[in-house]
Order: structure tokens, then C-alpha cells, then sequence
């Protein structure tokens, strides 16, 4: 029973994870650039909910709403700025203005709102159910997280594959030059998935938040990474990969912890990490694309 | 483009150099009652809250001092060293330059242990408000002398809290969460498990987390499963409150009982205080205590700050003032060399008594240990009562 | 004398090794502008603080730089490598300190050794990364990066009388007379003699020089650079790729655990929590800045990143924002076509100018 526990938080925790991993994915597939900042806009979307939540009284979805909303504008903008200019020179250049970014939002961050960490109340009513006599107990918000994700997971695949932007987006993704010959307005299409990926971060921080409790300003470094190896794990620049990779680190990540060590957990997850992608080196569901000469 | 970069490198570098000449010879002179303070924490980074604390309460103390009609007044420079030892021991070159006499050392025990040879070596006082490790101040049994502390140091927490849980039968199997990069949670967990023994008291659960940690929703669940009746936190309030609430979310309801680091609990943004209901802790200070010097501290921090202070901010304006007591004491003047200042306190140190908001009458060994005694109390109602 | 001359010019200042003599003219002038400086006591104190971590820095940037520029393989781990030679090192000091006291020697033995632990670590991760390629190798070397920190965070260490103990995961360390505690878990090490200098840290960057600058104009060297361009076309001229990638990662990680070394010996406390990715990252903002095989360059870009937030200090609180302001804005300025031509007429303009100069004085 206590391993259907740990599964389900697990699973709760890989939900989250999935989310970020899907922005991460989704922006490295079409502007090839790895997103250190991206945690750091979870950051913000946590702070931003908190406020919406506690100063102004807003019911928690409208809250989430006005998140979404500040992270996706933050996300564009940040993308307008910081990585537009570069997107003609080398990707390492755009990953060392990623970093400035993350440093001026933490920083910034901890200027704004003190680097005293806030608690935050769950969206959710911090409720569980108790199942097979009380052995088992599932929080409401594992639940409500673990559904959101499918939730996410379902529109987004329809919205790539059905709707016209998200024709673009793959069509930005396979080959940007064709794409614009074939008038699809590259800039544009790349804003919109940094706003995609942006909002959807805003989720998943209102989700993380909820599940910890605890906000600071230091608190997208984790999720972050975590977010980007599942990424990786999955074969970066695939949703679904993203998705599963997400899961899996989460449901690893907690039966370790759960049953083996809390001090090792890094080195096991990282580990597994690793020999999945020695066996398969383009991740769980990557295109291995072979190279000619 | 090289060209550029090299003429931004002989700018930073001409920054380095003349710092030298242009601060030294400006002190003593117009004010010789002026006494340069200096001191190093965290202030930005995931430490910062305790950097921040000690940093704005000395600035009050400071300034309450600076405005009474006395001839011992400060100057405060209190740098970033973000938790690092490396930046602690910039800072401290940071400090020499402008010509610092007396020192706050640093506000965690890892910087503070970094820079505490240095300060033996230039022979400059230094008292740390918070660094509370062993390792502060001494190196291979050998204490430096000058280095003070006005925390009480690890080892006789961890007693007293074994002591206290045996003596009054809060429990029967006992979990313990500790964090395991920081002496202090150390010190404390290895000292309570040895006493824990002695007293026969039944450890069934022991985890240990990292800085950063948010997630302790599997070590609740381990101490849960382990039947533990009491949680034992030797650890600081951030991480508490986070424990205490996702506790709650869980439905388990053990007795928790934490160290002097939890306090300040009762005061973090948006936490649910009915949560710490029942929840034992040693401390030395209570904001909500009635006395006046409490009262009148704690009003002014509020004010200033618009926070509750906690026992980082205690510790850090008692330490102020016991240098305040301390000078005056021992009639130094601003104009004396830092040498001469540290040899006149260290004198003063070992055999004053001050009284403080963390303890009467509290008194320092020639080790520069802090002889003051932690009391247990309960949180009931939102507020300290004692536990006695 | 002319032939002298002739012999100078053909064998520092021509063509590309021009980059080098920049570089060893660079170190040692620096150097011996510090040196003098401190004798005349013009050197801050917070300035002489920062000179050991700084060559510390500078070889590692190095040691990455060849990894990342020469060989082409984004690495976010060697804050992995120096942590394992920082470890290492203090180590190796601690138990050698009752038996070798000279300083000099100590530090010289604690600094192969390191070598040669972090060049074993660099071996062993060099075998299965480096079949991996572009960001798949970047999340594993971070991931390894993790996982060593982790190992360190397990390792408990000391000696008594009777012996050396050592226990992973758990304290179980049981020390009797004479007992000295070197690593203690997560808390690290405390209490460490520091013995590093400015001067070892000079002559390091000094071998680091002269290792990284014989390998990339060796034959060797060029065939990493032939690899890092075209992995294909390498192979089919018969270079072993594996081989020669490895050989390069474990020469890199070797001199990384040497910067490990000088910077755990300059400290007497050391958390294994600072040799994170954070550090990794740091690391290679400098080697990017400089430009990517470009050793001048990073030495440069080190100094200048590493001492300025140091030098805004007096911003208190808002010195990392706008330090972070100053490295979005570099990366933008420098990758700005019309600053670029801005740049280029002005220095044009310039030259032009001290011709004219020098054309009037003759």
C-alpha cells in the first residue's frame, strides 16, 4: 500500500514536472535554445498567483488566470528582447543570455518581495481521500494536478497537430527558411510558442506551489532542471517524450526517496537518466536523425 | 571587439588599486567617536532571509546607538557573501580596506569558519551573531580567543531537547528531520541521538535534506509509516513551516518539537499559525514576550521593517549592544588601532555580563562560547508559553 | 642581431600562434604587475583575496575552453572535476600533513594527485559521453556533475592513531585518540590548512598554457579540431575519433581537478554544494564570452567577469541584477551587426588617424 502511495505521488510530482518539460520542449524544438530561464518564469508565475491570491482576493482559478496571463506577456517579452537579436549567431550565445535572464529574474525577484520565503495557500481544498480502510490517502490536489496534465497534454497535442499556429510551429521546427517561404511568419510563430510555453509554466507553478506550500525566489532553479533533464529523457523537442520523461523522473525521484535513500536520490535519478540515454541516445522518444554525407 | 574587452579589464583593474590610498586616510580626525563595524552575510542567494535579518537589525541597533549622547558610535558595513566562504573571504578584504575595527564576523557558520583565521591572524574582535557551529571558533581544538559568539552553540540543544522529551513523555518513538549541510542541524542531530541513547529514548526515523529542499511529503510519510509519535526539527523555520504544512495536508498529527532556528515560525507570510499549535521549541527569545525591552525592540523592528523580527534579528542587535557595553566598558576610543581595540575587548568580553533580549546576565568563556541557556516553550494559541 | 629579431618574429608573432603570445605575455605581465603592486603595498586587501580563486578560474575556463572551443562538446559538468580535485587534494593534504610539512610539496603532491583522480573521473564519464552528442551531452555531463556532487555529499573521512576510516552515506565514522575528522559529508571539510599561493596559481595557468597550447598545435590537436568540424569526414581519414575525444576530455578534466586543487588548498572550510551545475554554468559564461577556442579571450573574459561583481559591491543590493543586466548586455552588444560596423569604422577611423600620426612624425 505504501507503494501505491509513493506512486501517486509520484506521479503528482512527474505531472508538474511534465508540464515544464512540455515549455522546455516546445521552445528548444523550434529556436533550438536551451531555456535556463524558463524555471525562473515559474518563479514569477508563483509570486504572481500568491499576490492575485492573497493581497486581491481573487478565487484561485481567476488567480491562476492572471498568472498565466503576466507569464506569457513576461515570456514574449523576455523573448523579444534577450533572445531575438541572437537568433541568427551561435545557440551557445543565446544559452549565456538565458542564464543573464534567469540571474535578473531571481535577483529581481528577491528586490520585489524580500527573499523571505511566503506560504501559499493550494488552489485546491487540502482535502484527501481515504481508500482501503484509511491505508491509502490521496490528496485532492494529486488528483486535480495529475488531471490538468492530461488535461494540457490532450489540447496541446490537438492544437499542434490541428490548428493552423500549430501547423507553423512544427513547420518552424522542421525547417525555419522553407517555412517562411511558404509564408508562415517565422518571428511571429516563435513568440507564440515562447507564450505557450510561458503560460504553461505559470500552470505548472501554481500546481508546484500548491503542492509545497512555500514560495521563494530561488524556487525555480529545481523544477527547472529537473523539467530540462526530463526533456532530454524523453528526447528533447518531443511532447509526448516530454510527457513520459516527466512522469517517470517523478515516480523515480519519489520511490527513491521513499524506499531507498533521501541522500542519494539525485545520483540515482540522474543515473537512470544516463543509461536510459546511453542505450538510447536520442531519449525514450526522440527522432534519431541520421546524419549523411 | 578583444580591444574593447582589454580597456574594460585596465578599468576594473585601475578600480581594484586605488581604493587603497583614497579610504585610509580618511578616518579618525573629525569624528573620533566613530567606530567602523563591519560584517558579512547572506543577502541574496537562498540564505538571504538570514543575511537580511541580521543586516537590518544591527542597522536599527546602530542607528538607536548612534543617537544617544555617547562617545561610542558606528558605522555599519555589512557586505554580501551570499553563503559562500570564498565571498566571505572577499568581503573580509572588502572590510580591511575601508579600515574596519570590530567585526559581526558573518551570519552562517560555514562563511564564519572561513574568515575566522584571517581575523585571528590581523587580531581583530569579531562576534558572530548567529554561527553557531564548533568550527567558528576554533580550528583542531585550538580556539582563537577573539572570536566570539552570541548563539549558543549546537551541542547544548541537542541535550536539552533529548533531555526535555525523556524527562516529560512526549513520546515513544521519536522521527527525527535534520538538514544535512549545515553544521548547526548537525551539531544538534548528532548531540540529541547520543543523549537520545542515554536516556532511552527510541529513534525509529532519521532524514536528512539538502538547502533547497521543498519536497518533504516522503520523509512525513517514511515518519508515518514508522509509527513516530514525536517529530523532532532541529533545523530552521522556513523549512518547518513547509513541514508543518504538509503535514497537515497529509492528516498526520505527531508532536512536533524544534530548536532556537524555529522560531519565527509564528511570523512567515501566509502561514497558517493554527498549524503550530502544540508545537514544542527551545529559544532564547520570544518576540510576543511582555518585557519592555522586548516590547520596544520588537515595535521598533515592526515599524521599520514591517516584519515580526526572529531570533537571527535578537541575536544580531544583542550583539551590537554587547559591543556598545563592551567599549565603553573598557573606554576605548575610534582612533585606536583594531589590534588594540581587539585586545581591550577581549578582556572586556570574558569578564562582563550583559543583559540582552536573548538572556540575563549571559556571560562568555575565554573560548568565546555564549553562557546562556535555551528555554523550552509551547506554542498555544498563536503565542509562547512556557513549557515548564 | 637582425637574425635574432627575424628568428622572434617567425617564432612568436606569426600568423594564429599570435594568440598565444598574447596569452603568456598577458599571464606574466599580469603577474608580475601584482607582484610588484603588493610589494609596494598599493594592492587592496580585498584585491590580494580574490588573485588565488581568480588563476583558479582561469585555469578552469582554460580546461573548459577545450572542451567546449577545441574539441566542440558542450560540457556542464566541470564543476564536477574541480570539486573531485578540490576533495581530492584536501585530502591528500590532510592525511600528508604530519609527514610532509614543507608547504611547496605538499601543495605539488596534493596537485597530482588531484590530477590524477579527476582525470580518472574524466575517463570514466569521457567513455559513455562522449558517444553522445550536441545537448544530449550537455544534460548528461550536468547529470554527472550532480551525481558527483552527490558522491562527495556521502563521503566521511578521518583518521586516529590506529588509522584511516571512512564511511559513505551514514557517519559511522568511530575515531579514537588523536582523532582528525577531513570530510564530513554534506558539511564538507573544515578546518583545511591553506597552503595555496599566487604564485602556484601563476605557475599553474603557466602549465596549463603550455599543455593546452602544445596539444591544439600538434598533430593531435588538429585532428580534434578536424573531429569537432566533421565528425565524418574525420573518421574517414582514418582519425579515431573516440580515441582522440577522450584524450582531450581527460586532459581537460585533469586540469580542471589541478584548478580544483589551488582552489580548495586557498580555503579551511569547503561545502561540495559549491561545485554545482551553478558553478559549471558560471564557468562557461566565461569561456563564451571570451570566445569559443580562443584562450586570450577567456583569460581575459575571466578576470573581467570574475572581478566585477566583486568591484560592485558598493551597489549593496542591487549588484547581481545589474550584474545580470551587464551580461545580457554584453551578449547583445557583441552580436550586434550594427555595433559590429560601428566598432570596425571607429577603429578604422583610429588606426587611419595614428597613421597620419605617425606618418607626420617621420
Amino acid at each position: 500500500m505504501t507503494f501505491l502511495q509513493f506512486l501517486i505521488t509520484g506521479l503528482s510530482l512527474g505531472s508538474v514536472y511534465a508540464i515544464i518539460a512540455l515549455g522546455y520542449t516546445m521552445v528548444y524544438g523550434i529556436a533550438k535554445m536551451l531555456n535556463f530561464a524558463h524555471g525562473d518564469i515559474i518563479m514569477v508565475g508563483a509570486y504572481i498567483a500568491y499576490f492575485a491570491m492573497g493581497k486581491y482576493n481573487l478565487p484561485s482559478f481567476v488567480a491562476v488566470m492572471a498568472s498565466v496571463l503576466v507569464c506569457t506577456l513576461l515570456g514574449v517579452v523576455v523573448e523579444r528582447l534577450a533572445y531575438k537579436p541572437l537568433r541568427k549567431v551561435s545557440s551557445l550565445s543565446v544559452l549565456i543570455t538565458a542564464i543573464g535572464v534567469s540571474y535578473f529574474l531571481q535577483n529581481g525577484a528577491q528586490l520585489l518581495w524580500s527573499s523571505a520565503p511566503k506560504m501559499f495557500t493550494s488552489i485546491i481544498p487540502a482535502d484527501t481521500i481515504k481508500l482501503f480502510d484509511g491505508q491509502l490517502t490521496v490528496t485532492y490536489l494529486s488528483i486535480f494536478t495529475i488531471v490538468v496534465t492530461l488535461l494540457i497534454m490532450v489540447g496541446l497535442t490537438l492544437f499542434v497537430t490541428r490548428s493552423k499556429i500549430g501547423k507553423a510551429m512544427r513547420a518552424c521546427a522542421e525547417d525555419k527558411d522553407t517555412a517562411r517561404l511558404m509564408g508562415i511568419n517565422v518571428d511571429t510563430t516563435i513568440s507564440i510558442t515562447f507564450a505557450i510555453g510561458s503560460g504553461l509554466a505559470a500552470v505548472a507553478a501554481a500546481l508546484y506551489a500548491s503542492a509545497y506550500q512555500s514560495i521563494s525566489p530561488t524556487l525555480g532553479s529545481m523544477p527547472g532542471i529537473k523539467a530540462f533533464t526530463a526533456a532530454v529523457l524523453g528526447g528533447i523537442g518531443s511532447m509526448p517524450g516530454a510527457f513520459l520523461g516527466g512522469l517517470l523522473l517523478g515516480v523515480i525521484e519519489t520511490l527513491v526517496k521513499g524506499y531507498l535513500t533521501t541522500q542519494l536520490s539525485d545520483a540515482f535519478v540522474f543515473g537512470i537518466l544516463i543509461i536510459i540515454l546511453l542505450v538510447k541516445p536520442s531519449g525514450l522518444l526522440g527522432k534519431r536523425y541520421v546524419e549523411k554525407v | 571587439m578583444k580591444k574593447l574587452f582589454t580597456l574594460l579589464l585596465a578599468v576594473l583593474l585601475a578600480f581594484g588599486m586605488t581604493g587603497c590610498s583614497g579610504n585610509n586616510g580618511g578616518n579618525g580626525g573629525e569624528t573620533a567617536t566613530v567606530f567602523k563595524l563591519g560584517g558579512s552575510g547572506p543577502l541574496s542567494g537562498p540564505a538571504a532571509i538570514y543575511g537580511q535579518d541580521v543586516y537590518d537589525s544591527a542597522k536599527l541597533a546602530v542607528e538607536e546607538i548612534n543617537a544617544l549622547d555617547t562617545d561610542v558610535k558606528f558605522e555599519l558595513n555589512f557586505l554580501d557573501d551570499a553563503h559562500d566562504p570564498e565571498q566571505a573571504i572577499s568581503c573580509y578584504g572588502s572590510l580591511k580596506d575601508w579600515g574596519m575595527q570590530v567585526s559581526l564576523l558573518a551570519v552562517t557558520s560555514k562563511p564564519c569558519a572561513a574568515v575566522a583565521p584571517l581575523y585571528k591572524e590581523d587580531n581583530v574582535f569579531a562576534i558572530t551573531p548567529s554561527g553557531s557551529s564548533t568550527t567558528v571558533i576554533q580550528i583542531d581544538n585550538n580556539y582563537y580567543g577573539n572570536v566570539f559568539q552570541m548563539c549558543f552553540t549546537d551541542p547544548n540543544q541537542g541535550i536539552a531537547s533529548a533531555d526535555y522529551i525523556a524527562d516529560k513523555n512526549l513520546g515513544t518513538k521519536i522521527a527525527v528531520v535534520y538538514q544535512d549541510d549545515i553544521d548547526y542541524s548537525v551539531g544538534i542531530y548528532e548531540k540529541f541521538v547520543e543523549e537520545a541513547a542515554a536516556k532511552k529514548l527510541n529513534i525509529v526515523y532519521a532524514g536528512s535534506f539538502q538547502n533547497g529542499t521543498n519536497e518533504f511529503g516522503t520523509y512525513l510519510q517514511n515518519a508515518q509509516a514508522a509509527g513516530a509519535d514525536v517529530v523532532f526539527l532541529p533545523i530552521y523555520y522556513t523549512e518547518a513551516s513547509m513541514i508543518l504544512t504538509q503535514a497537515n495536508t497529509m492528516g498526520y498529527k505527531p508532536v512536533f518539537y524544534g530548536v532556537d532556528g524555529m522560531d519565527g515560525i509564528l511570523s512567515v507570510e501566509g502561514f497558517d499559525t493554527a498549524l503550530a499549535e502544540g508545537v514544542y521549541l527551545l529559544t532564547p527569545f520570544a518576540a510576543d514576550a511582555t518585557d519592555d525591552l522586548t516590547v520596544k525592540y520588537v515595535t521598533n523592528f515592526k515599524n521599520k521593517y514591517g516584519r515580526t523580527p526572529t531570533q537571527f534579528a535578537a541575536d544580531a542587535y544583542d550583539t551590537v549592544y554587547a559591543l556598545y557595553n563592551a567599549l565603553t566598558a573598557a573606554g576605548c576610543k575610534a582612533d585606536m588601532s583594531a589590534s588594540d581595540i581587539c585586545d581591550a575587548l577581549v578582556k572586556q568580553f570574558t569578564s562582563m555580563s550583559f543583559d540582552g533580549l536573548t538572556g540575563a546576565g549571559v556571560t562568555w568563556k575565554v573560548t568565546g562560547e555564549v553562557s546562556k541557556s535555551p528555554k523550552a516553550v509551547v506554542i498555544k494559541n498563536g503565542t509562547y508559553v512556557s513549557a515548564e | 642581431m637582425a637574425k635574432v629579431t627575424e628568428l622572434l618574429k617567425n617564432r612568436f608573432f606569426s600568423g594564429k600562434k599570435v594568440n598565444r603570445t598574447v596569452s603568456y605575455l598577458l599571464v606574466i605581465f599580469g603577474y608580475v604587475l601584482m607582484i610588484i603592486l603588493m610589494k609596494a603595498g598599493m594592492l587592496t586587501s580585498h584585491f590580494t583575496s580574490l588573485l588565488v580563486p581568480l588563476t583558479s578560474y582561469i585555469v578552469i575556463a582554460i580546461a573548459l575552453n577545450l572542451t567546449v572551443g577545441f574539441s566542440g562538446e558542450l560540457s556542464l559538468g566541470h564543476a564536477g572535476f574541480m570539486g573531485v580535485g578540490a576533495f581530492s587534494a584536501v585530502i591528500i593534504s590532510g592525511l600528508l600533513l604530519p609527514y610532509v610539512p614543507n608547504t611547496t610539496l605538499r601543495l605539488i603532491i596534493a596537485m597530482l594527485g588531484a590530477a590524477l583522480v579527476s582525470s580518472l573521473f574524466g575517463a570514466i564519464i569521457g567513455i559513455p559521453v562522449l558517444k553522445l552528442e550536441g545537448d544530449y551531452l550537455a544534460i548528461v555531463t550536468l547529470a554527472f556533475n550532480q551525481i558527483i556532487k552527490t558522491i562527495i555529499n556521502s563521503i566521511y573521512l578521518g583518521y586516529d592513531n590506529n588509522g584511516i576510516q571512512i564511511s559513505f552515506v551514514k557517519n559511522k565514522l568511530n575515531l579514537g585518540e588523536g582523532a582528525v575528522t577531513i570530510l564530513k559529508g554534506p558539511i564538507g571539510a573544515n578546518g583545511i590548512k591553506r597552503i595555496s599561493t599566487f604564485t602556484a596559481g601563476f605557475i599553474l595557468i603557466l602549465i596549463t598554457l603550455l599543455v593546452v597550447y602544445n596539444l591544439i598545435y600538434s598533430r593531435k590537436g588538429r585532428d580534434i579540431m578536424a573531429c569537432r568540424d566533421n565528425r565524418i569526414a574525420a573518421e574517414s581519414v582514418g582519425i579515431n575519433v573516440t580515441n582522440i575525444k577522450l584524450e582531450a576530455f581527460v586532459i581537460s578534466a585533469a586540469l580542471a581537478g589541478c584548478a580544483g586543487a589551488l582552489y580548495g588548498l586557498n580555503y579551511s572550510t569547503l561545502t561540495p554544494a559549491k561545485f554545482d551545475y551553478n558553478l559549471s554554468i558560471m564557468i562557461l559564461v566565461y569561456v563564451v564570452l571570451g570566445g569559443l577556442g580562443n584562450i586570450a579571450g577567456t583569460i581575459i573574459s575571466t578576470v573581467i567577469l570574475y572581478i566585477l561583481p566583486e568591484q560592485l559591491r558598493f551597489l549593496q543590493d542591487y549588484r547581481m541584477i545589474i550584474y545580470a543586466v551587464v551580461l545580457i548586455g554584453i551578449m547583445l552588444l557583441t552580436n550586434n551587426s550594427w555595433f559590429k560596423v560601428q566598432y570596425y569604422k571607429i577603429s578604422k577611423r583610429i588606426r587611419k588617424k595614428m597613421r597620419e600620426k605617425k606618418g607626420a612624425a617621420a
